[in-house]
């Protein structure tokens, strides 16, 4: 891949803003992900704004909930695109392996960042 | 039971609808109701992934959700009817086996539409539209959640 993967992450309300702004005091890195909410937004508006977000790159859109208005668009932009790949159920700690892994395609990149994500949930003995 | 919410939403199925009123209602069933997704199955595909396993989703056009809503209605489950637009509401409300309520759960701004609400944006035509309907003994009014004031239509347009 000559051009690093973006990041977008699609959610509802605020939580890509607060998962951005996480990021970026984690890691320091700025520029890998961009934030869409469908906050007002029919059908069509979600779209827009995640075409925009998109930019015509190769991209991984990170989805909040495995159903509902955030999946539906980004899945009919990623249909027959195989520069855009979807994972749902983002989480911190997908983002922060997913900054460090820009250079795999998409749908690799996809995979990895859904096993990051999910060997982060556990359920530590208190 | 019954259908116990008919929803207006633009979003058609999503958190809204399956968690925040499919879970106080213990929802059974949910009839989507769109020309468009009843012909697709790709796009039935997409919203089945939005609702759990042990609720059923029904696809429905306007025609088979004409003819179904007498079935619908005696279901013993409690159900949900949501659809895209005002225009398939009317439609199903102007047959004989009546929609009492109609709960405008979502229309997003576009072109020629206006702000009437956070989440409700309505062109001059559908806000008659939703007076005509509530001038044929429909119930008509704006809440997203549950948890939210029902807006009675005089509010919103």
């Amino acid at each position: 891949m000559s051009e690093p993967l973006r990041g977008v992450i699609v959610s509802h309300a605020a939580v890509a803003d607060a998962l951005l702004a996480a990021v970026a005091a984690i890691t320091g890195v700025q520029d890998a992900l961009v934030g869409v909410s469908n906050d007002g937004c029919d059908t069509g508006a979600l779209a827009e704004r995640l075409t925009r977000a998109i930019g015509g790159q190769p991209a991984v859109l990170f989805v909040d909930l495995p159903g509902g208005s955030c999946l539906t668009s980004s899945v009919r932009l990623a249909r027959g695109n195989a520069s855009v790949a979807v994972v749902t159920g983002v989480n911190l700690a997908m983002l922060l392996d997913f900054v460090f892994h820009r250079d795999l395609a998409p749908g690799d990149a996809a995979r990895r960042a859904a096993e990051a994500g999910s060997r982060a949930i556990r359920t530590p003995a208190a | 039971m019954s259908i116990a919410l008919f929803r207006i939403d633009d979003r058609l199925i999503h958190g809204q609808v399956v968690v925040g009123w499919g879970k106080p209602l213990n929802v059974g069933f949910i009839v989507l109701v769109d020309d468009a997704v009843r012909a697709s199955a790709s796009e039935q595909e997409l919203y089945r992934m939005g609702v759990p396993p042990e609720i059923e989703l029904v696809f429905a056009s306007t025609a088979e959700a004409v003819a179904g809503l007498p079935v619908w209605k005696r279901d013993p489950r409690v159900g949900l009817l949501v659809a895209g637009d005002i225009d398939t509401l009317a439609a199903l409300s102007g047959n004989s086996h009546g929609v009492a309520r109609i709960n405008v759960g979502g229309l997003h701004s576009r072109p020629g539409r206006s702000a009437r609400l956070r989440y409700v944006y309505l062109s001059d035509a559908e806000a008659a539209q939703l007076k005509a309907l509530a001038a044929r003994g429909v119930e008509v009014t704006a809440q997203d959640v549950p948890t939210a004031r029902a807006v009675p239509l005089k509010d919103f347009t």
